[in-house]
Protein backbone atom coordinates (compact mmCIF):
# COMPACT_ATOMS: atom_id res chain seq x y z
CA UNK A 1 0.00 0.00 0.00
CA UNK A 2 1.25 3.47 -0.83
CA UNK A 3 1.91 5.59 2.22
CA UNK A 4 -0.44 8.55 2.61
CA UNK A 5 0.74 12.13 3.05
CA UNK A 6 -0.22 11.90 6.70
CA UNK A 7 -0.10 8.59 8.56
CA UNK A 8 -1.19 8.39 12.18
CA UNK A 9 -0.66 5.01 13.85
CA UNK A 10 -1.86 3.80 17.24
CA UNK A 11 -2.19 7.30 18.67
CA UNK A 12 -3.20 7.38 22.37
CA UNK A 13 -3.58 10.27 24.73
CA UNK A 14 -4.91 10.41 28.28
CA UNK A 15 -5.70 13.49 30.34
CA UNK A 16 -5.73 12.14 33.89
CA UNK A 17 -8.49 9.56 34.06
CA UNK A 18 -9.93 10.51 30.70
CA UNK A 19 -8.85 8.64 27.61
CA UNK A 20 -9.17 11.44 25.10
CA UNK A 21 -7.82 9.49 22.13
CA UNK A 22 -7.88 5.71 21.94
CA UNK A 23 -5.52 3.91 19.57
CA UNK A 24 -6.28 5.97 16.50
CA UNK A 25 -5.15 4.89 13.02
CA UNK A 26 -5.77 7.59 10.49
CA UNK A 27 -4.41 8.66 7.13
CA UNK A 28 -4.78 11.47 4.64
CA UNK A 29 -3.86 10.76 1.01
CA UNK A 30 -2.21 13.32 -1.21
CA UNK A 31 -4.75 15.45 -3.02
CA UNK A 32 -7.85 14.55 -1.06
CA UNK A 33 -10.11 16.53 1.22
CA UNK A 34 -10.49 14.41 4.31
CA UNK A 35 -13.10 15.56 6.81
CA UNK A 36 -13.09 14.63 10.47
CA UNK A 37 -16.48 14.82 12.15
CA UNK A 38 -17.89 13.81 15.50
CA UNK A 39 -20.09 15.10 18.31
CA UNK A 40 -18.90 17.81 20.69
CA UNK A 41 -16.23 16.52 23.02
CA UNK A 42 -15.35 13.58 20.78
CA UNK A 43 -11.70 14.67 20.72
CA UNK A 44 -11.48 16.31 17.29
CA UNK A 45 -9.54 19.36 18.43
CA UNK A 46 -7.29 17.22 20.65
CA UNK A 47 -6.58 15.07 17.63
CA UNK A 48 -5.73 18.10 15.47
CA UNK A 49 -3.38 19.33 18.20
CA UNK A 50 -1.51 16.04 18.00
CA UNK A 51 -1.27 16.24 14.24
CA UNK A 52 -0.06 19.86 14.28
CA UNK A 53 2.44 19.21 17.08
CA UNK A 54 0.88 21.42 19.74
CA UNK A 55 0.49 18.31 21.93
CA UNK A 56 2.57 15.15 22.19
CA UNK A 57 0.95 11.68 22.30
CA UNK A 58 1.38 9.11 25.08
CA UNK A 59 1.83 6.40 22.47
CA UNK A 60 1.71 6.04 18.71
CA UNK A 61 3.38 7.80 15.82
CA UNK A 62 2.71 10.57 13.33
CA UNK A 63 4.37 10.32 9.93
CA UNK A 64 4.18 13.19 7.46
CA UNK A 65 5.45 13.08 3.87
CA UNK A 66 7.43 9.92 4.59
CA UNK A 67 9.11 11.36 7.69
CA UNK A 68 8.48 10.49 11.34
CA UNK A 69 7.46 13.83 12.90
CA UNK A 70 6.14 12.47 16.22
CA UNK A 71 8.76 14.31 18.27
CA UNK A 72 8.72 17.48 16.16
CA UNK A 73 7.42 20.67 17.73
CA UNK A 74 4.92 22.83 15.91
CA UNK A 75 7.34 25.09 14.04
CA UNK A 76 9.30 22.14 12.63
CA UNK A 77 6.12 20.52 11.33
CA UNK A 78 5.18 23.80 9.69
CA UNK A 79 8.60 23.91 8.06
CA UNK A 80 8.01 20.33 6.85
CA UNK A 81 4.84 21.52 5.06
CA UNK A 82 1.95 21.37 7.48
CA UNK A 83 -0.16 24.46 8.13
CA UNK A 84 -3.17 24.97 10.32
CA UNK A 85 -5.88 27.52 10.73
CA UNK A 86 -7.56 28.00 14.04
CA UNK A 87 -11.07 27.52 15.33
CA UNK A 88 -10.83 30.91 16.97
CA UNK A 89 -9.66 33.64 14.65
CA UNK A 90 -5.96 33.99 15.29
CA UNK A 91 -4.48 36.90 13.37
CA UNK A 92 -2.47 39.99 14.30
CA UNK A 93 -5.16 42.61 14.85
CA UNK A 94 -2.64 45.48 15.07
CA UNK A 95 -1.24 44.83 11.59
CA UNK A 96 -2.99 45.37 8.28
CA UNK A 97 -4.07 42.38 6.19
CA UNK A 98 -1.04 42.54 3.91
CA UNK A 99 1.40 42.68 6.84
CA UNK A 100 -0.26 39.63 8.36
CA UNK A 101 0.27 37.56 5.25
CA UNK A 102 3.80 38.95 4.71
CA UNK A 103 4.64 37.76 8.22
CA UNK A 104 3.53 34.27 7.20
CA UNK A 105 5.63 34.41 4.02
CA UNK A 106 8.61 35.64 6.04
CA UNK A 107 8.35 32.63 8.36
CA UNK A 108 8.92 30.15 5.54
CA UNK A 109 12.40 28.58 5.46
CA UNK A 110 12.95 29.50 1.80
CA UNK A 111 12.11 33.17 2.46
CA UNK A 112 15.43 33.66 4.26
CA UNK A 113 16.41 34.30 7.85
CA UNK A 114 14.41 36.61 10.07
CA UNK A 115 17.62 37.58 11.86
CA UNK A 116 17.83 40.73 9.78
CA UNK A 117 18.39 43.84 11.81
CA UNK A 118 18.84 46.72 9.40
CA UNK A 119 16.67 46.74 6.30
CA UNK A 120 13.10 47.97 6.82
CA UNK A 121 10.83 45.02 6.24
CA UNK A 122 8.49 47.21 4.16
CA UNK A 123 11.22 47.61 1.53
CA UNK A 124 11.36 43.84 0.94
CA UNK A 125 9.07 43.85 -2.07
CA UNK A 126 9.40 40.10 -2.72
CA UNK A 127 7.66 39.34 0.59
CA UNK A 128 4.85 41.78 0.00
CA UNK A 129 4.29 40.93 -3.67
CA UNK A 130 3.83 37.30 -2.79
CA UNK A 131 1.63 38.18 0.17
CA UNK A 132 -0.58 40.27 -2.10
CA UNK A 133 -1.09 37.30 -4.43
CA UNK A 134 -2.47 35.21 -1.55
CA UNK A 135 -4.81 38.02 -0.51
CA UNK A 136 -6.11 38.18 -4.08
CA UNK A 137 -6.60 34.40 -4.21
CA UNK A 138 -8.87 34.70 -1.20
CA UNK A 139 -10.72 37.75 -2.46
CA UNK A 140 -9.12 40.17 -0.02
CA UNK A 141 -7.14 42.14 -2.61
CA UNK A 142 -8.98 45.37 -1.86
CA UNK A 143 -8.48 45.01 1.91
CA UNK A 144 -4.67 44.91 1.87
CA UNK A 145 -4.20 48.10 3.86
CA UNK A 146 -7.12 47.56 6.26
CA UNK A 147 -6.12 46.79 9.83
CA UNK A 148 -6.94 43.16 10.49
CA UNK A 149 -8.92 44.24 13.55
CA UNK A 150 -11.28 46.24 11.32
CA UNK A 151 -12.12 43.36 8.94
CA UNK A 152 -15.46 41.58 9.16
CA UNK A 153 -15.56 38.17 10.77
CA UNK A 154 -15.76 36.39 7.42
CA UNK A 155 -12.85 38.43 6.08
CA UNK A 156 -10.81 37.57 9.15
CA UNK A 157 -11.48 33.87 8.55
CA UNK A 158 -10.36 34.30 4.94
CA UNK A 159 -7.24 36.18 6.09
CA UNK A 160 -6.47 33.31 8.42
CA UNK A 161 -6.63 30.98 5.41
CA UNK A 162 -4.40 33.29 3.37
CA UNK A 163 -1.80 33.13 6.15
CA UNK A 164 -1.96 29.35 6.28
CA UNK A 165 -1.57 29.22 2.49
CA UNK A 166 1.40 31.57 2.58
CA UNK A 167 3.40 28.96 4.46
CA UNK A 168 3.06 26.91 1.20
CA UNK A 169 1.78 23.81 2.93
CA UNK A 170 1.41 20.34 1.48
CA UNK A 171 -1.27 19.65 4.05
CA UNK A 172 -3.70 22.24 5.35
CA UNK A 173 -5.38 21.56 8.70
CA UNK A 174 -8.61 23.51 8.85
CA UNK A 175 -10.15 23.56 12.31
CA UNK A 176 -13.79 24.60 11.92
CA UNK A 177 -13.32 27.25 9.22
CA UNK A 178 -17.09 27.82 9.19
CA UNK A 179 -17.34 28.53 12.93
CA UNK A 180 -19.32 31.65 13.65
CA UNK A 181 -19.92 32.62 10.04
CA UNK A 182 -23.36 33.46 8.73
CA UNK A 183 -25.03 31.48 5.90
CA UNK A 184 -23.75 33.79 3.17
CA UNK A 185 -20.19 33.80 4.50
CA UNK A 186 -20.36 30.03 4.91
CA UNK A 187 -21.26 29.59 1.27
CA UNK A 188 -18.34 31.78 0.27
CA UNK A 189 -16.00 29.85 2.55
CA UNK A 190 -17.09 26.55 0.96
CA UNK A 191 -16.25 28.00 -2.44
CA UNK A 192 -12.85 29.15 -1.17
CA UNK A 193 -12.04 25.73 0.26
CA UNK A 194 -13.14 24.07 -3.00
CA UNK A 195 -10.75 26.38 -4.78
CA UNK A 196 -7.89 25.64 -2.34
CA UNK A 197 -8.49 21.90 -2.59
CA UNK A 198 -7.29 21.99 -6.17
CA UNK A 199 -3.82 23.00 -4.95
CA UNK A 200 -3.39 21.44 -1.55
CA UNK A 201 -4.39 18.42 0.50
CA UNK A 202 -6.86 19.32 3.25
CA UNK A 203 -7.78 17.83 6.60
CA UNK A 204 -11.03 19.49 7.58
CA UNK A 205 -12.69 19.49 11.00
CA UNK A 206 -16.18 20.91 10.69
CA UNK A 207 -19.62 20.85 12.28
CA UNK A 208 -21.51 22.10 9.25
CA UNK A 209 -22.70 18.82 7.67
CA UNK A 210 -23.77 20.39 4.40
CA UNK A 211 -20.26 21.76 3.94
CA UNK A 212 -18.62 18.50 4.95
CA UNK A 213 -20.64 16.35 2.57
CA UNK A 214 -20.11 18.81 -0.24
CA UNK A 215 -16.34 19.15 0.20
CA UNK A 216 -15.01 15.84 1.48
CA UNK A 217 -13.62 12.99 -0.60
CA UNK A 218 -13.44 10.85 2.53
CA UNK A 219 -14.93 11.27 5.98
CA UNK A 220 -13.77 9.87 9.31
CA UNK A 221 -16.02 9.78 12.33
CA UNK A 222 -14.62 10.23 15.83
CA UNK A 223 -16.80 9.32 18.81
CA UNK A 224 -15.57 9.33 22.41
CA UNK A 225 -11.95 9.33 21.33
CA UNK A 226 -12.38 6.37 18.98
CA UNK A 227 -12.41 6.38 15.22
CA UNK A 228 -15.53 4.36 14.39
CA UNK A 229 -15.62 4.70 10.62
CA UNK A 230 -13.70 6.01 7.62
CA UNK A 231 -15.04 6.05 4.10
CA UNK A 232 -16.64 7.94 1.24
CA UNK A 233 -19.47 10.34 2.16
CA UNK A 234 -21.93 7.81 0.77
CA UNK A 235 -20.54 4.97 2.88
CA UNK A 236 -20.48 7.09 6.02
CA UNK A 237 -24.01 8.30 5.42
CA UNK A 238 -25.22 4.69 5.28
CA UNK A 239 -23.11 3.32 8.12
CA UNK A 240 -25.35 2.02 10.88
CA UNK A 241 -22.87 2.67 13.69
CA UNK A 242 -22.41 6.26 12.62
CA UNK A 243 -26.12 6.84 12.43
CA UNK A 244 -26.62 5.39 15.87
CA UNK A 245 -23.70 7.18 17.52
CA UNK A 246 -23.88 10.58 16.04
CA UNK A 247 -25.90 11.59 13.06
CA UNK A 248 -29.26 10.57 14.40
CA UNK A 249 -31.85 11.59 11.85
CA UNK A 250 -29.95 14.52 10.36
CA UNK A 251 -29.61 12.55 7.14
CA UNK B 1 -0.06 46.54 21.73
CA UNK B 2 0.66 48.32 18.51
CA UNK B 3 3.53 47.41 16.24
CA UNK B 4 6.34 49.92 15.92
CA UNK B 5 6.47 51.94 12.74
CA UNK B 6 8.69 55.02 12.40
CA UNK B 7 6.64 58.22 12.35
CA UNK B 8 7.56 60.73 9.62
CA UNK B 9 8.62 63.35 12.17
CA UNK B 10 10.84 60.93 14.01
CA UNK B 11 14.01 61.44 12.00
CA UNK B 12 14.06 65.27 12.10
CA UNK B 13 13.18 65.18 15.80
CA UNK B 14 16.01 62.74 16.54
CA UNK B 15 18.50 64.91 14.67
CA UNK B 16 17.29 68.04 16.51
CA UNK B 17 17.59 66.29 19.86
CA UNK B 18 21.09 65.10 18.98
CA UNK B 19 22.19 68.62 18.05
CA UNK B 20 20.72 69.99 21.28
CA UNK B 21 22.52 67.29 23.27
CA UNK B 22 25.79 68.08 21.48
CA UNK B 23 25.47 71.74 22.42
CA UNK B 24 24.45 71.10 26.03
CA UNK B 25 27.93 71.04 27.73
CA UNK B 26 28.91 74.30 26.00
CA UNK B 27 25.63 75.84 27.07
CA UNK B 28 25.97 74.70 30.68
CA UNK B 29 29.55 76.02 30.81
CA UNK B 30 28.41 79.37 29.42
CA UNK B 31 25.89 79.81 32.22
CA UNK B 32 28.33 78.50 34.81
CA UNK B 33 26.49 75.26 35.60
CA UNK B 34 29.22 72.76 34.60
CA UNK B 35 28.11 70.67 37.57
CA UNK B 36 25.16 69.47 35.56
CA UNK B 37 27.29 67.91 32.80
CA UNK B 38 27.92 64.93 35.12
CA UNK B 39 24.20 64.74 35.83
CA UNK B 40 23.39 64.86 32.12
CA UNK B 41 25.86 62.03 31.56
CA UNK B 42 24.02 60.00 34.18
CA UNK B 43 20.74 60.61 32.35
CA UNK B 44 22.29 59.45 29.05
CA UNK B 45 23.67 56.28 30.62
CA UNK B 46 20.39 55.37 32.29
CA UNK B 47 18.57 56.20 29.06
CA UNK B 48 20.77 53.57 27.43
CA UNK B 49 20.17 51.03 30.21
CA UNK B 50 16.40 51.60 30.18
CA UNK B 51 16.34 51.35 26.39
CA UNK B 52 18.09 47.99 26.56
CA UNK B 53 15.37 46.82 28.96
CA UNK B 54 12.70 48.24 26.67
CA UNK B 55 14.00 46.01 23.87
CA UNK B 56 13.50 42.98 26.12
CA UNK B 57 10.30 44.09 27.87
CA UNK B 58 8.54 46.35 25.41
CA UNK B 59 9.41 44.67 22.12
CA UNK B 60 10.06 41.13 23.29
CA UNK B 61 7.29 41.00 25.89
CA UNK B 62 9.65 39.48 28.46
CA UNK B 63 9.14 40.95 31.95
CA UNK B 64 12.64 40.59 33.36
CA UNK B 65 13.28 41.56 36.97
CA UNK B 66 16.98 40.81 36.67
CA UNK B 67 18.12 43.29 34.08
CA UNK B 68 20.40 45.16 36.50
CA UNK B 69 22.61 42.07 36.69
CA UNK B 70 23.84 42.83 33.17
CA UNK B 71 24.32 46.51 34.01
CA UNK B 72 26.40 45.53 37.05
CA UNK B 73 28.33 42.88 35.14
CA UNK B 74 29.34 45.52 32.58
CA UNK B 75 30.50 47.87 35.33
CA UNK B 76 32.60 45.15 36.94
CA UNK B 77 34.17 44.12 33.63
CA UNK B 78 35.28 47.74 33.08
CA UNK B 79 36.74 47.98 36.60
CA UNK B 80 38.43 44.57 36.34
CA UNK B 81 39.90 45.50 32.95
CA UNK B 82 41.40 48.61 34.47
CA UNK B 83 42.74 46.60 37.41
CA UNK B 84 44.37 44.27 34.88
CA UNK B 85 46.02 47.22 33.16
CA UNK B 86 43.61 47.63 30.24
CA UNK B 87 42.63 51.28 30.39
CA UNK B 88 41.36 51.58 26.82
CA UNK B 89 37.59 51.88 26.48
CA UNK B 90 37.75 50.55 22.92
CA UNK B 91 38.86 47.25 24.46
CA UNK B 92 37.13 47.31 27.84
CA UNK B 93 33.68 48.37 26.60
CA UNK B 94 33.32 45.62 24.00
CA UNK B 95 34.55 43.18 26.66
CA UNK B 96 31.85 44.47 29.03
CA UNK B 97 29.22 44.02 26.31
CA UNK B 98 30.52 40.55 25.49
CA UNK B 99 30.53 39.32 29.08
CA UNK B 100 27.12 40.84 29.87
CA UNK B 101 25.74 39.47 26.59
CA UNK B 102 27.02 35.95 27.26
CA UNK B 103 25.69 36.10 30.81
CA UNK B 104 22.30 37.15 29.41
CA UNK B 105 22.49 34.33 26.86
CA UNK B 106 22.96 31.84 29.68
CA UNK B 107 20.24 33.32 31.89
CA UNK B 108 17.89 33.57 28.91
CA UNK B 109 18.57 30.01 27.71
CA UNK B 110 17.29 28.75 31.06
CA UNK B 111 14.64 31.33 32.03
CA UNK B 112 12.96 31.56 28.62
CA UNK B 113 11.68 28.03 29.06
CA UNK B 114 9.29 29.46 31.64
CA UNK B 115 6.48 31.97 31.26
CA UNK B 116 4.72 34.69 33.16
CA UNK B 117 5.38 35.01 36.85
CA UNK B 118 7.90 32.15 36.78
CA UNK B 119 10.00 34.05 34.28
CA UNK B 120 9.94 37.13 36.52
CA UNK B 121 11.02 35.03 39.48
CA UNK B 122 13.78 33.12 37.74
CA UNK B 123 15.37 36.26 36.26
CA UNK B 124 15.19 37.82 39.72
CA UNK B 125 16.86 34.72 41.19
CA UNK B 126 19.71 34.84 38.68
CA UNK B 127 20.31 38.53 39.36
CA UNK B 128 20.36 37.97 43.14
CA UNK B 129 22.82 35.10 42.66
CA UNK B 130 25.10 37.42 40.70
CA UNK B 131 24.65 40.07 43.40
CA UNK B 132 25.77 37.74 46.18
CA UNK B 133 28.61 36.47 44.03
CA UNK B 134 30.05 39.97 43.77
CA UNK B 135 29.34 40.80 47.43
CA UNK B 136 31.43 37.81 48.46
CA UNK B 137 34.19 38.27 45.89
CA UNK B 138 37.06 39.63 48.04
CA UNK B 139 39.38 40.10 45.07
CA UNK B 140 36.88 42.56 43.63
CA UNK B 141 36.28 44.50 46.82
CA UNK B 142 33.39 42.48 48.28
CA UNK B 143 30.46 44.65 49.30
CA UNK B 144 32.57 47.82 49.04
CA UNK B 145 32.78 47.33 45.30
CA UNK B 146 35.75 47.75 43.00
CA UNK B 147 36.89 51.37 42.56
CA UNK B 148 38.39 52.70 39.36
CA UNK B 149 41.67 54.59 39.69
CA UNK B 150 40.37 57.21 37.29
CA UNK B 151 38.41 57.50 34.10
CA UNK B 152 39.53 55.31 31.23
CA UNK B 153 40.81 56.49 27.87
CA UNK B 154 38.99 56.34 24.54
CA UNK B 155 41.25 55.76 21.53
CA UNK B 156 44.15 56.98 23.63
CA UNK B 157 42.40 60.22 24.67
CA UNK B 158 41.78 60.44 28.40
CA UNK B 159 38.16 60.75 29.52
CA UNK B 160 39.12 62.89 32.53
CA UNK B 161 36.84 65.81 33.37
CA UNK B 162 33.11 65.61 32.81
CA UNK B 163 32.73 66.59 29.16
CA UNK B 164 34.63 63.80 27.31
CA UNK B 165 32.65 61.07 29.08
CA UNK B 166 29.44 62.96 28.32
CA UNK B 167 30.21 62.88 24.62
CA UNK B 168 31.19 59.21 24.74
CA UNK B 169 27.89 58.35 26.46
CA UNK B 170 26.01 60.47 23.93
CA UNK B 171 27.75 58.71 21.05
CA UNK B 172 26.90 55.29 22.49
CA UNK B 173 23.27 56.22 23.08
CA UNK B 174 22.90 57.72 19.59
CA UNK B 175 24.34 54.61 17.96
CA UNK B 176 22.16 52.31 20.04
CA UNK B 177 19.03 54.35 19.24
CA UNK B 178 19.89 54.19 15.54
CA UNK B 179 20.36 50.40 15.70
CA UNK B 180 17.23 49.99 17.83
CA UNK B 181 15.11 52.01 15.40
CA UNK B 182 16.38 50.01 12.44
CA UNK B 183 15.96 46.57 13.96
CA UNK B 184 12.50 47.39 15.30
CA UNK B 185 11.33 48.07 11.75
CA UNK B 186 13.31 45.23 10.15
CA UNK B 187 12.41 41.56 9.96
CA UNK B 188 13.80 40.87 13.41
CA UNK B 189 11.73 43.54 15.14
CA UNK B 190 8.60 42.51 13.27
CA UNK B 191 9.14 38.92 14.34
CA UNK B 192 9.86 39.85 17.94
CA UNK B 193 6.76 42.02 18.30
CA UNK B 194 4.55 39.42 16.65
CA UNK B 195 5.84 36.85 19.14
CA UNK B 196 4.97 39.29 21.93
CA UNK B 197 1.44 39.55 20.55
CA UNK B 198 0.78 35.87 19.85
CA UNK B 199 3.47 33.31 20.47
CA UNK B 200 1.43 30.25 19.43
CA UNK B 201 0.41 31.79 16.14
CA UNK B 202 4.02 32.58 15.29
CA UNK B 203 5.00 29.01 16.03
CA UNK B 204 2.18 27.85 13.77
CA UNK B 205 3.68 30.05 11.04
CA UNK B 206 6.96 28.16 11.37
CA UNK B 207 8.95 30.55 13.55
CA UNK B 208 11.38 29.10 16.10
CA UNK B 209 10.05 31.45 18.78
CA UNK B 210 12.63 30.59 21.44
CA UNK B 211 15.59 31.65 19.30
CA UNK B 212 14.24 35.12 18.56
CA UNK B 213 13.38 35.74 22.20
CA UNK B 214 16.81 34.55 23.30
CA UNK B 215 18.59 36.75 20.75
CA UNK B 216 16.67 39.82 21.95
CA UNK B 217 17.33 38.95 25.59
CA UNK B 218 21.09 38.56 24.96
CA UNK B 219 21.25 41.75 22.90
CA UNK B 220 19.45 43.63 25.68
CA UNK B 221 21.96 42.22 28.18
CA UNK B 222 24.93 43.30 26.05
CA UNK B 223 23.59 46.86 25.72
CA UNK B 224 23.00 47.00 29.48
CA UNK B 225 26.63 45.90 29.88
CA UNK B 226 27.71 48.88 27.78
CA UNK B 227 25.68 51.19 30.02
CA UNK B 228 27.33 49.56 33.06
CA UNK B 229 30.84 50.18 31.74
CA UNK B 230 29.97 53.85 31.16
CA UNK B 231 28.41 54.12 34.60
CA UNK B 232 31.53 52.71 36.29
CA UNK B 233 33.52 55.44 34.56
CA UNK B 234 31.10 58.11 35.71
CA UNK B 235 30.87 57.08 39.36
CA UNK B 236 34.40 55.67 39.60
CA UNK B 237 33.08 52.52 41.21
CA UNK B 238 31.71 49.10 40.27
CA UNK B 239 29.40 48.40 43.18
CA UNK B 240 27.38 45.27 43.92
CA UNK B 241 24.40 47.60 44.51
CA UNK B 242 24.23 48.01 40.74
CA UNK B 243 23.15 44.37 40.49
CA UNK B 244 20.54 44.49 43.18
CA UNK B 245 16.91 43.88 42.37
CA UNK B 246 15.95 47.40 43.40
CA UNK B 247 18.10 48.61 40.51
CA UNK B 248 16.22 46.28 38.14
CA UNK B 249 13.04 47.79 39.61
CA UNK B 250 14.26 51.33 38.88
CA UNK B 251 14.91 50.39 35.25
CA UNK B 252 11.43 48.88 35.01
CA UNK B 253 9.89 52.05 36.44
CA UNK B 254 11.80 54.14 33.89
CA UNK B 255 10.48 52.04 31.00
CA UNK B 256 6.92 52.06 32.35
CA UNK B 257 6.90 55.84 32.90
CA UNK B 258 8.50 56.43 29.50
CA UNK B 259 6.41 53.99 27.48
CA UNK B 260 6.69 50.21 27.18
CA UNK B 261 7.24 49.26 23.54
CA UNK B 262 7.87 52.82 22.35
CA UNK B 263 11.25 53.42 20.75
CA UNK B 264 12.01 56.40 22.99
CA UNK B 265 10.25 55.01 26.06
CA UNK B 266 13.49 54.24 27.90
CA UNK B 267 15.03 57.63 27.12
CA UNK B 268 11.94 59.60 28.17
CA UNK B 269 11.52 57.54 31.34
CA UNK B 270 15.15 57.89 32.43
CA UNK B 271 15.03 61.63 31.83
CA UNK B 272 11.82 62.14 33.81
CA UNK B 273 12.78 59.92 36.73
CA UNK B 274 16.30 61.29 37.19
CA UNK B 275 15.35 64.96 36.74
CA UNK B 276 12.53 64.53 39.21
CA UNK B 277 14.78 62.76 41.69
CA UNK B 278 17.42 65.49 41.37
CA UNK B 279 14.81 68.20 41.86
CA UNK B 280 12.87 66.56 44.71
CA UNK B 281 15.90 65.44 46.70
CA UNK B 282 16.77 69.14 47.08
CA UNK B 283 13.30 69.84 48.52
CA UNK B 284 12.61 66.95 50.86
CA UNK B 285 14.18 63.72 52.06
CA UNK B 286 10.78 62.09 51.52
CA UNK B 287 11.00 62.44 47.76
CA UNK B 288 9.94 58.83 47.23
CA UNK B 289 6.38 59.82 48.13
CA UNK B 290 6.23 62.33 45.29
CA UNK B 291 7.68 59.69 43.00
CA UNK B 292 4.93 57.29 44.02
CA UNK B 293 2.32 59.90 43.18
CA UNK B 294 3.93 60.38 39.77
CA UNK B 295 3.86 56.65 39.06
CA UNK B 296 0.23 56.52 40.08
CA UNK B 297 -0.50 59.45 37.78
CA UNK B 298 1.23 57.80 34.83
CA UNK B 299 -0.58 54.51 35.34
CA UNK B 300 -3.96 56.25 35.66
CA UNK B 301 -3.70 58.96 33.04
CA UNK B 302 -1.05 57.77 30.57
CA UNK B 303 -1.10 53.99 30.93
CA UNK B 304 0.96 53.57 27.78
CA UNK B 305 3.68 55.86 29.12
CA UNK B 306 4.67 59.46 28.48
CA UNK B 307 6.20 58.72 25.05
CA UNK B 308 2.74 57.57 23.94
CA UNK B 309 1.32 61.05 24.60
CA UNK B 310 3.40 62.61 21.84
CA UNK B 311 1.73 62.58 18.44
CA UNK B 312 -0.19 59.59 17.23
CA UNK B 313 0.61 56.09 18.31
CA UNK B 314 3.07 54.19 16.18
CA UNK B 315 1.70 51.87 13.51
Amino acid sequence: MVEGLLEVRGLCRRFGAIEALKDIDFSVDTGEVHALIGPNGAGKTTFIHHVSGALQPDAGSVRFAGQDVTTFGMHRRVAAGMARSYQITNIFLGLDALDNVALAVQGRPDAGSSFRFWRPVRSETALFDEARSYLEQLGLGSKATTLAGNLSHGEQRALELAMALATRPRLLLLDEPMAGTGPEESARMVELIEHLARHVTILLVEHDMDAVFRLADRISVLVNGQLICTGTPEAVRNDAAVRRAYLGDHL
Amino acid sequence: MAFYRPAPWQKPLSVALLIAALALPTLLTAIGQEFYVGFATRVLIFALAATSLNLVLGFGGMVSLGHAAFLGAGAYVAAICQQAGINEALLAFPAAMGVAGLFALLVGAISLRTRGVYFIMITLAFAQMAYYLFVSARAWGGDDGLPLTGKMAFAGIGLGGDTPLYYLALGCLALVMLLFGRLADARFGRTLQAIRENETRMEALGYAVFRYRLAAFALGGALAGLAGALLANLTGLASPNLLQWTQSGTLLVMVIIGGVGYLYGGVVGALILLVLEEFLVGLTPHWHIALGVLLLGVVLFAPKGVAALFGKRHG
